[in-house]
């Protein structure tokens, strides 16, 4: 499925609920009298939208070290090695992103942890198993306000719903 | 936060289901009726532990394929208000401020930065490179090469085990 057949209906659903989305009995019902249709339709919608990878989930985004403990950790890891050291760092369960990046400091993954010392303990191990150090950039601060993310559609219609942040439509 | 609520963010980190009431289902699951349920997220909405409740899409897939991890070198005594503001852009889809490893590492905030091409991200990390001003003392683009791993957030270790709870 590409983005350029994504329906208006489609754009909305992708758009206007990433953040609001109801706490209630039947909150698809309510989606769907924002979107003028039906909750079946809409569900269907989801479905779809979730079967083409288009839609990661509908659910809860956890803010950071609330549950456990997590930081960005980075690797400077020369080119021929990566393979091998990505295969140490991907098989912890603890690492739920890993990206290589462009910079000599070319490894960046997530590790979340039950707590500050077992975090330490995981990344002195992943250190013993590379052979590389590993430095942790732990959050200090978060700044920014979580709405989701701002698809960047310029849009063609006039919304009735009065969740959407203005970011969905800059 | 308690057990309970560590039970339902479990059942839901997956995704609530998609049937006609999702929160009913997610009580089943955890033995909780659903007004419950419900009552608990939006306790944990109100008081931070869970962000938002949306539905998230996976803006790879939807075309948003490059993403540049933005690093400055900001004076202590600015990031707070420069990191508010930088924070506000409606492009920027995370932004902390992360400690110094000096001398290797000098930027101590970051800003993700997602646009459909290169230059899209270039230009928005013009934005925030005139939005800063002469506070910047250094900066990079470290833009995505590939993607090695990706899954959703994930409790570590079932509820019950008794190192949690914290």
């Amino acid at each position: 499925m590409e983005t350029t057949e994504l329906s208006l209906q489609d754009r909305r659903v992708l758009n206007e609920f990433q953040h609001h989305f109801p706490l209630s009995s039947a909150p698809y019902a309510e989606l769907a009298e924002r979107l003028g249709s039906s909750e079946e339709e809409v569900i269907g919608q989801i479905k779809r939208l979730k079967k083409a990878g288009l839609i990661s989930r509908v659910g809860a985004v956890i803010q950071p070290h609330t549950i456990g403990y997590s930081t960005l950790a980075a690797m400077a890891v020369p080119t021929e090695e990566i393979e091998a050291a990505v295969k140490v760092i991907n098989r912890l369960p603890q690492v739920n992103h890993n990206y290589e990046r462009e910079d000599e400091m070319n490894l960046w993954f997530v590790v979340t942890a039950e707590d500050e010392a077992d975090l330490g303990q995981i990344l002195a191990q992943l250190e013993d198993d590379s052979g590389y150090p590993v430095h942790s950039f732990p959050m200090v601060r978060d700044f920014h306000i979580d709405l989701g993310f701002s698809l960047d559609w310029k849009h063609p219609y006039n919304s009735s719903s009065n969740q959407v942040h203005p970011a969905a439509f800059s | 936060m308690d057990e309970i609520d560590r039970k339902i963010i479990a059942a839901t980190q997956n995704g609530l289901p998609l049937t006609p009431h999702p929160y009913a289902e997610v009580g089943k699951e955890v033995g909780l009726p659903s007004e419950e349920v419900m009552s608990r997220m939006q306790a944990m909405l109100d008081n931070g532990i869970i962000r938002r409740i949306g539905i998230i899409p996976n803006h790879y897939k939807l075309g948003f394929k490059s993403n540049g991890m933005t690093v400055w070198d900001i004076p202590d005594d600015q990031i707070d208000q420069l990191g508010e503001a930088v924070g506000q852009l409606d492009f920027v889809s995370h932004c902390y401020q992360r400690p110094r490893h000096l001398p290797d590492w000098s930027y101590n905030l970051f800003a993700m930065v997602h646009g459909k091409t290169r230059n899209e991200v270039l230009t928005k990390t013009e934005e925030i490179s005139a939005l800063l001003g002469d506070a910047v003392q250094g900066h990079e683009i470290l833009f995505s090469k590939q993607i090695l791993k990706k899954t959703g957030f994930r409790l570590q270790q079932p509820p019950h085990t008794p190192k949690e709870g914290e």
